[in-house]
């Protein structure tokens, strides 16, 4: 098996909000004082965490962020229409289970060979156990493989809202108890709770039973002051002026009745292709020419450009 | 602390966020953890715990603003009588008031209780006599007098009776002090009660009239109610569609899909390790919906309309028709436009003229027929008076034949029909449910069991 040095101190790195907040600046996710209260009481409760908000404010990367820094292993499953728990859970090994067979085929003759009448084979045969139902043949999926962990991890289930609602059913017992059950072997309970994120887009409204099983945290677009030191992590090449000038268009824009604003990654997106572009501050035709990687609506794109001159000479101001 | 919880749990309930006992549960565990130390700590956390969506978190930060701060009570020793405490001498009590007053503890605290004392009293007062149940503004001096009560202001008033009568010089200048500080206690207490309304009413009258609307006949609802019928109407038009928006398929079991077993199980050998089961499918719904929009059902046309907005939401294949003299389609404004823009422009269009059903009709099964086929349902909307002219059931049967249901809602009750120029009676016999439909109620009733039929297996 893996031979992974157990991580140091969990339990103290989520101890207290500030650390929290500090721990996930030094691995490049500056998270207001709510996403780390999350953690905190995520922590102490022992209960999942339901992120909502738009595409692109930080949702994923707040688990793998927290994997990150905390050093524990991250478990990762995308959900989608049709996911179920053959593809979430476990799965039998089929295959290898059939090899086997084929192989010992010959091995099982000779321990049958002495014996007399069916009833006796059938007793020796018992007597082996259940040789192809048992953890070597379990091929574990990504929620048993976060329950299995001996030093915890952290589970994110991405997406959860485009899974289907059986599956939502079937979340519910190891969001609350942290345990599964699989009939062939008994319930499997998690050697060490993992932190668990699920992230919703919103596409449907999620069940009552499971919201009321999650802390619910909501993650805004950032105001302008935490957007710069968002951004200011992340590219850190760019220079001060820029940074200014580039957020404040950026937040201007969120004014702007579009089809979809544009989240922090666009906005992280932006800053690294200026950067490429040798830009030092906002100049009318480079951001017209980049507005693509802004918006992602040809509709909004053709909005903003007209306002494009004004608005770029107003942060240039400022 | 755990009454202040549980008030605050109430409060939250009256702002609309739902607080399960589990999620109070979770509360007290978070505020265990956490703590009442540091305040935007405590708000974050049990903001976390919870409200449950977007909306929640915001009604949840107003309410948590309101609710713990209403204990902010005036302290009237610098700012109203700043000679008081003077005159008692470094806020000694003379012994003398000391045997007036004797052992009531209310004359002690208007005296010279601190304004943390006196929140603490009338708080314990407002637990005892159930002010988290107010909930119209008529009742607030009724539970201001309730509270004074419980606080022992009885008590009070006939001590300052009492004190006036005497004689000693002493006395009748305490029940001066006394007085005053029973006005401080007045005002105190008003004030404690409107923000206590605040806190645990404030939509209960809104929610009052929602329902009041959800019962109230289409064709009599104000026109200034138009913004909250919008909601709740949206409201319902969403809960549908969260219903009914998936669930596509239905696994049948028993049956076996040979083709795709074998095809999944190649992997081993084309042994059936995995079967797959026949499923079937079901039809999205189909709908359209033809509304009246003439002067005989004006008053509710634009209600029904609002309703045809709705359901567009909930439907994607939902074609919408409106007609009165003649019939126009609908579709492109509902899809495309605002309702605010799109009930104008389709009542200018073809709205509040004379009806003809006859030749609405007619327009529909020239140039619409197409849209129907044995799946569709059709949902007509009307009152089916259609000024003596043809009524045209022979085209009513045409629809009758082609669709897969037609469903007629008549905002009339079912005595009317059938009277005067009403050609209900008639058409009903082309109909497979033709029903009184007039209160939001009815139309999220029935809707709800034409979009069922859908979805059964």
């Amino acid at each position: 098996m893996k031979n992974i040095v157990p991580p140091h101190g969990v339990d103290e790195k989520l101890a207290s909000v500030e650390s929290i907040m500090e721990g996930l600046g030094e691995v490049g996710y500056i998270a207001s004082r709510r996403i780390a209260t999350a953690l905190f009481v995520a922590q102490n409760l022992s209960k999942p965490i339901l992120v909502e908000g738009s595409a692109g404010v930080g949702k994923t990367e707040l688990a793998l962020s927290t994997a990150n820094w905390l050093g524990l292993p991250l478990i990762r499953m995308q959900c989608y229409e049709g996911l179920d728990e053959s593809k979430a859970l476990y799965e039998w090994k089929y295959g290898k289970q059939l090899l086997y067979t084929q192989i010992l085929k010959d091995k099982m003759g000779d321990t049958l060979s002495d014996t007399k009448g069916l009833d006796e084979a059938m007793e020796r045969l018992h007597g082996f156990g259940d040789m192809f139902f048992s953890e070597q043949f379990l091929e574990p999926r990504p929620l048993l493989k976060a329950l299995r962990e001996e030093h915890g991890a952290v589970l994110l289930i991405d997406e959860v809202d485009k899974s289907d609602e059986e599956f939502e059913a079937f979340l519910l017992e190891i969001l609350s108890e942290f345990q599964i059950t699989i009939p062939e072997l008994g319930t499997i309970k998690a050697v060490k709770p993992p932190l668990v994120f699920l992230t919703s887009n919103n596409m449907r409204e999620m069940g009552d039973a499971l919201k009321r099983r999650c802390l619910h945290l909501f993650i805004p677009l950032p105001d302008e002051k935490l957007e710069r030191r968002i951004v200011a992590s992340r590219v850190p090449d760019i220079e001060e002026r820029l940074r200014r000038q580039l957020v404040a268009f950026v937040q201007a824009l969120r004014a702007v009745d579009l089809k979809k604003l544009p989240s922090i990654s666009e906005t992280i997106d932006w800053a690294r292709v200026l950067l490429l572009l040798h830009a030092d501050s906002l100049e009318i035709d480079m951001v017209r020419e980049t507005l693509n990687v802004l918006l992602k609506f040809e509709q909004d794109i053709e909005a903003v450009e007209r306002d494009v001159a004004e608005l770029t000479r107003k942060e240039n101001q400022a | 602390m755990q009454q202040t919880l549980e008030n605050f749990f109430r409060a939250l309930r009256s702002m609309d966020v739902r607080i399960s006992p589990a999620e109070a549960i979770d509360a007290h565990k978070t505020v265990d953890t956490v703590g009442y130390g540091d305040r935007e700590f405590l708000k974050d956390a049990l903001c976390i715990a919870l409200a449950k969506s977007e909306e929640e978190v915001g009604s949840f930060e107003e309410c948590f603003d309101m609710f713990f701060t209403r204990e902010e009570f005036q302290d009237r020793r610098d700012s109203d009588n700043p000679s008081s405490s003077d005159e008692s001498g470094d806020g000694e009590r003379s012994e003398s008031d000391q045997d007036l007053i004797g052992d009531q503890e209310l004359a002690q605290l208007v005296l010279d209780g601190s304004a943390t004392d006196m929140a603490q009293a009338m708080e314990r007062a407002a637990n005892e006599a159930n002010v988290a149940n107010i909930r119209f503004g008529t009742q607030r001096g009724l539970f201001t007098r309730r509270i004074l009560d419980k606080m022992g202001l009885r008590d009070l008033e006939l001590l300052i009776l009492r004190l006036k009568r005497s004689e000693d010089e002493g006395a009748s200048d305490l029940a001066q002090r006394l007085e005053q500080g029973r006005r401080y206690l007045f005002e105190e207490a008003r004030q404690f009660i409107n923000r206590q309304f605040e806190l645990y009413a404030r939509n209960a009258g809104e929610q009052l009239r929602e329902e009041f609307l959800l019962e109230t006949r289409l064709g009599a609802i104000d026109p200034r109610d138009a913004k909250r019928m919008h909601r709740i109407v949206r409201r319902m038009a969403k809960q549908l569609a969260t219903k009914y928006a998936k669930r596509r398929k239905h696994t049948k079991r028993g049956v076996l899909d040979v083709r795709r077993t074998l095809r999944r199980n190649m992997a081993h050998d084309g042994i059936p390790f995995e079967t797959v089961w026949k499923q079937t499918k079901i039809d999205r719904p189909k709908i359209v919906a033809i509304c009246d929009v003439s002067g005989s059902v004006a008053a509710s046309a634009r209600f029904l309309l609002l309703f045809l907005y709705s359901l567009n939401e909930v439907i994607a294949t939902l074609r919408g028709y409106a007609f009165s003299g003649n019939l126009i389609e609908i579709s492109d404004i509902l899809e495309h436009k605002e309702v605010e823009q799109g009930i104008p422009e389709i009542l200018d269009k073809v709205g509040f003229r004379p009806t003809d059903y006859g030749r609405s009709l007619a327009d529909f099964t020239e140039n619409h027929l197409d849209s129907l086929d044995r799946r569709t349902t059709v949902i007509i909307l009307g009152d089916g008076r259609s000024n003596n002219t043809d009524p045209r059931t022979d085209l009513m049967r045409v629809i009758h034949d082609r669709a897969k249901s037609v469903i007629w809602l008549n905002p009339e009750p079912e005595t009317f029909w059938g009277t005067g120029d009403s050609e209900m009676q008639r058409y009903k016999a082309f109909c497979h449910v033709a029903q009184h439909c007039s209160t939001v109620k009815d139309l999220e009733r029935i809707i709800n069991d034409v979009l069922k039929t859908y979805f059964r297996a």
